[in-house]
């Protein structure tokens, strides 16, 4: 080996502290560096990546049999401008009915009418995913969409309206990312669904070259249209509604995850440069010698950028290896919260991480191994010769000592305890390295801060939500193929009043409604009875009161451009109703689009509250047990067609996504500052451990040098810690609206003040903690050394 | 007769690699002696003088000092036992750059949790007993090699300990420098202080020490008494006509290791 070689590998072995720290920092660094990015890049574009990874159709279209031929839509498939197709399949429409099943729910509850297609689950186009059980391949087999189903594995499926009602077995679900239809069975099976003589429909799926914009779909399928008999397309869809609907979806998480790996891109870097920079600088001594034997300034260089990038090399490798395992569970969680299916760290990150990781380091060691290359041998050798002409930087040491001295005269003349007042005066001893500690601390009580609040607030805004089901239990009526019609809701109240436990219930139903100002219609959730316990949770403005009042989501008003206080006019076959918004109420159900009001405003509309709709929201006396009384109401309400089942809460699979996501991130944040004081401290240590020997040899005992050594960073890391704690609550005033933009709505203000005091004195203490924590190490190191050795002065 | 104040018995050290440091040494140093340790580099001198500070452990044998298995102590005990019964000096004098010479001598006291009023009291007469008081609020840096020696001997002595050790103290001064501070040490001698002291110096240890030992590789090869009484080997036994170790420690009013 070369002399070179010689002195990097003594030198990465030597400081075997060092190199672990700054291996483990580089680790976490590119851990949280993959997961920021992949979760960033994931939270971009996701229904992008599963829709490229499933080829998914960009047009899907229905073909009418009667008109068209099979072969003739075979042939589509060679267009110019597509460039893969699947199908001819021949497809279904049918009205399922719930069929025997292992859980609660009656046999025969109606379904809505689904799109059932004959083909397998691979395909050129439209690669559908499978998430539970397996393809359907022989007779009595179905696999149903994974995303839009009340199926599991195993439930039984009957059509009713197909002569002999089969019967099928749901043998898997899956999931196509353009939706291109509810179930799937094996192409030989779609005959038995079909009523005999009724003429075969057929389902055709297309790529296109260009199929970026509206327009371009448009285009593309105005050429299908031309290709086939004139009507014989009943219907084409295109995948930029569900791309849009995604998109927006996705957008909500965008700010905290840019929020969250910015500051674990800024944290990365600091700690690098923080443990690089100290690595080389502690070692200047050593370079002295190496170049009194004759090493050339570059080979000093080139030494000490290697020692840097061994360890951070290998941090590097298992970093990538570590992210890529962690990223595959959260961006699991984040995918469902997106209703896409799980995705992979893209490719590209695990590239472009580690280089610019490597790239970050070399930079790091780069400027202080210059330094070290330039220095005078006899400058270089003189540091730390004698104990006391100069240990360290000695120019640092020459600006500093003179207030360095005056602190310590005025901390020893404090009631103090003399190793806290030595420990309280060492940051000024060292201004750059305090400056670092301060830096890795507060940008760790930022992430902090920001991370609790986030998920106070995603916690509030859940549970607000979550007031669209203020009872413990609901009832909802059904409408069966026993049942003419859907349960009378006179009667199940009256049910309800019967029933012991119940201390109050309204109903709301809901019927479709022309707004004056908005496209297409708008849902109207008219209640039955007082409703004042089971308002939504509100933004501004107050509940309804009365008829002729209304209560809207923030998305009505940003649609309409109305405001409180304004009076909308809704319209149905020519009746006009007026009602006046008296407040905004936090929901994201229909995009918005929504006004809640009492049942009585519809009176003069002549608007009818679809029958299916109809929900009861029963709230419960004290002590009542929510399943014994779900089960003693259901005796009394299956014989009127409802059933009652117990309120769901708990948070939403949002909400857990993006809180998994937040700690993942915060811990990371954390451990990486912890690490940065640690190098810090361990660093501080070593230049000091010949006054540590001093004090041991005077009768300082190991929890004296613990005391010493920990109250030297929990002066910075409370003042840091306190700096950082208004930035993360700024930075969360900043994030929690633009999630709200992004995702169509505004916050109620109760939901962003989550900053209370105990709190905030709690997250100020955390500044001391991280210090504390990083410093114990290094401290028990200090209190360990063998002081025999330290006092050999060379 | 009072026990002796240090007694090593059968002391071997061993390093990791190569000959014992110390091999087998047995040696037995009264109250009030001044016992200066000679030999060439490397036999060991510093590594016995570590035995006896705590600052280090035997391989094999004990080393009791005041009636104290130092070599059982744990950690913190040792450092207790040092902060009340040792004081020691260095070649190169260990004192803290950053902190005044009244600071520095008032280290030990602090950290035995001295009361801070008849700290500096006493801070403020060994100064003035070692003529560096007008020193006090001068850093170590800008006085001579001599003069940063006498603001060490102050310190190790704040705590009026039972025996003051000194490694090389002279070894980084200039003749003239050297011999005052062999004058101060014979002085405390002369007071009652138990001294141990290592050094290459043989016109040093003549002139403070009542009695000289040296070493070759580990072992006690030679051991002189003042008187001029020779003895060899093992059954080196130390005299008795010097004033007991009671003495020494007469009313002293720093609560050596009492508090925290
Ligand atoms: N920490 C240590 N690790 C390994 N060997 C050591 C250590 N300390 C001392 N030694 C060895 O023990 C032996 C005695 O060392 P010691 O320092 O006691 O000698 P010394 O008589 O004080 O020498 P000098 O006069 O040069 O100071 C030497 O061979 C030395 O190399
Ligand atoms: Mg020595």
């Amino acid at each position: 080996m070369s002399a070179l070689g010689k002195v990097v590998r003594a030198g990465v072995g030597r400081r075997r502290a060092q190199t672990v720290v700054m291996t483990l920092t580089v680790l976490l660094a590119v851990t949280s560096s993959v997961l920021a990015a992949s979760l960033l890049v994931g939270s971009q574009a996701p229904f992008d990546h599963a829709f490229a990874r499933q080829r998914g159709a960009h047009l899907t279209a229905m073909f009418d049999g009667t008109g068209t031929t099979a072969t003739q839509l075979a042939g589509t498939a060679h267009l110019p401008g597509v460039t893969a197709a699947a199908g001819p399949y021949r497809a279904v429409s049918l009205h399922p009915t719930l069929g025997g099943n292992a859980r609660d729910i009656p046999v025969g509850l109606n379904l809505p009418v689904a799109t059932v297609v004959g083909r397998p689950g691979g395909a050129p186009v439209d690669d559908l995913d499978l998430t539970a059980g397996h393809w359907a391949t022989g007779p009595g087999q179905i696999v149903w969409d994974a995303d839009r189903t009340p199926f599991r594995v195993g439930d039984r499926v009957t059509f009713p309206d197909v002569p002999g009602s089969p019967t099928l077995t749901v043998v898997g679900l899956a999931r196509s990312v353009g939706g291109s239809a509810d179930a799937w069975v094996p192409p030989a099976q779609v005959a038995a669904l079909t009523e005999p003589g009724s003429a075969p429909e057929y389902q055709m799926l297309y790529r296109f070259a260009a199929a970026g914009t509206d327009a371009q779909v448009s285009a593309a399928r105005a050429s299908v249209v031309a290709a086939v008999p004139a009507g014989s397309m009943v219907s084409a869809e295109s995948y930029l509604r569900a791309k849009r609907a995604a998109d927006r979806a996705a957008a909500t998480f965008a700010p905290f995850i840019v929020a969250l790996g910015a500051l674990g891109v800024g944290m990365s870097i600091l700690i690098i440069g923080i443990v690089v920079g100290g690595t080389v600088g502690a070692a200047t001594r050593r370079i002295g010698i190496l170049k009194s034997l004759g090493f050339t300034p570059a080979q000093v260089v080139r030494a000490y950028v290697a020692q840097a990038l061994i360890p951070a090399a290998v941090g590097t490798a298992f970093g990538v290896v570590l992210g890529d395992l962690l990223a595959v569970p959260l961006l699991h969680t984040e995918g469902s919260a997106y209703g896409t299916s799980a995705l992979a760290v893209a490719p590209w990150i695990d590239v472009v991480v580690p280089i610019a990781t490597m790239s970050v380091v070399a930079a790091t060691a780069l400027a202080p191994a210059l330094r070290a290359g330039r220095l005078r041998t006899v400058e270089a050798i003189a540091v730390g010769r004698t104990p006391r002409a100069g240990r360290g930087r000695g120019h640092e040491r020459g600006i500093n000592l003179g207030i360095n001295r005056g602190l310590h005269g005025l901390l020893g003349r404090l009631p103090l305890p003399r190793v806290v007042s030595l420990g309280l005066a060492n940051p000024f001893a060292r201004p750059a390295r305090s400056a670092t500690v301060a830096a890795a601390v507060a940008l760790g009580a930022v992430g902090v801060t920001f991370g609790v609040g986030l998920a106070a607030s995603l916690t509030g805004i859940d549970q607000g939500l979550n007031r669209e089901s203020p009872g413990q239990v609901i009832v909802r009526t059904l409408s069966g193929r026993e049942q003419s019609r859907a349960a009378d809701p006179d009667a199940v109240a009256a049910a309800l009043a019967g029933q012991p436990g119940t201390r109050r219930y309204f109903s709301t139903g809901q019927a479709q409604v022309g707004v004056a100002g908005l496209a297409g219609p708008t849902t109207v959730n008219a209640y039955r009875g007082d409703s004042s316990w089971g308002s939504y949770q509100m933004i501004s403005g107050s509940w309804f009161t009365g008829p002729g009042q209304a209560v809207v989501p923030t998305g009505f008003l940003t649609l309409t451009g109305t405001h409180i206080g304004d009076t909308v006019t809704m319209t149905n076959n020519g009746h006009t109703a007026r009602v006046r918004i008296v407040g905004e109420a936090l929901s994201l159900s229909n995009e918005g689009q929504q006004i809640l009001t009492d049942a009585a405003t519809l009176s003069g509309l002549g608007a009818r509250v679809l029958p299916e709709s109809v929900r009861f929201d029963v709230d419960l006396t004290g002590g009542t047990d929510p399943k014994s009384y779900v089960d003693s109401l259901n005796a009394a309400l299956r014989p009127l067609g409802a059933l009652a089942e117990p309120a769901s809460t708990g948070p939403s699979g949002t909400v857990i996504a993006m809180d998994s996501l937040a700690a993942a991130l915060t811990l990371m944040l954390v451990a990486v500052a912890g690490l940065g004081v640690l190098n810090t401290v361990l660093l501080d240590t070593r230049d000091r451990v010949h006054d540590l020997g001093v004090f041991k040899a005077l009768g300082m005992t190991p929890r004296q040098t613990i005391a010493m050594v920990v109250t030297s960073v929990a002066g910075v890391g409370l003042l840091a810690g306190v700096a950082g704690v208004p930035v993360g609550i700024a930075l969360h005033h900043i994030v929690m609206p633009a999630m709200g933009r992004a995702a169509g709505t505004r916050f109620p203000a109760a939901d962003l003040a989550v900053y209370h005091l105990p709190v905030v004195c709690a997250l100020a203490l955390g500044g001391l903690v991280i210090a504390v924590a990083g410093a114990l190490l290094p401290a028990d190191w200090a209190a360990r050394a063998r002081t025999a050795e330290t006092l050999r002065t060379e | 007769m009072a026990a002796p104040l240090i007694q090593i018995h059968e002391v071997r050290k061993e390093y990791d690699d190569g000959p014992p440091a110390l091999a087998g040494l047995t040696l037995e140093v009264r109250a009030g002696e001044a016992l200066a340790v000679l030999g060439p580099s490397g036999s060991g001198k510093s590594t016995l003088l570590n035995l006896v500070a705590g600052l280090d452990r035997p391989s094999e044998g004990t080393v009791t000092v005041d009636g104290l298995r130092v070599d059982e102590l744990s950690e913190s005990a040792s450092a207790r036992y040092r902060r009340s019964r040792i004081g020691m000096i260095f070649q190169f004098f260990n004192l803290l750059d950053d902190l005044t010479v009244a600071d520095n001598v008032l280290l030990p006291a602090q950290l035995a949790g001295a009361s801070r009023q008849q700290a500096r009291r006493r801070a403020a007469d060994l100064l003035e007993f070692l003529g560096i008081d007008r020193f006090a609020d001068t850093f170590p840096g800008r006085l001579s090699g001599g003069q940063r020696q006498r603001v060490a001997v102050a310190r190790a002595l704040m705590n009026r300990p039972a025996l003051l050790l000194a490694d090389e103290p002279t070894g980084a001064l200039d003749t003239a420098s050297g011999q005052d501070v062999g004058r101060l040490l014979t002085e405390l001698n002369q007071d009652g202080q138990t001294i141990l002291l290592v050094t290459h110096d043989t016109a040093l240890a003549d002139s403070c020490a009542t009695r000289t030992i040296e070493l070759i590789d580990g072992a006690i090869v030679r051991d002189v008494r003042a008187g001029g009484d020779v003895r060899a080997g093992r059954n080196v036994r130390a005299g008795s006509d010097i004033q007991a170790g009671s003495a020494v420690r007469s009313g002293g009013d720093v609560q050596a290791g009492a508090g925290r």
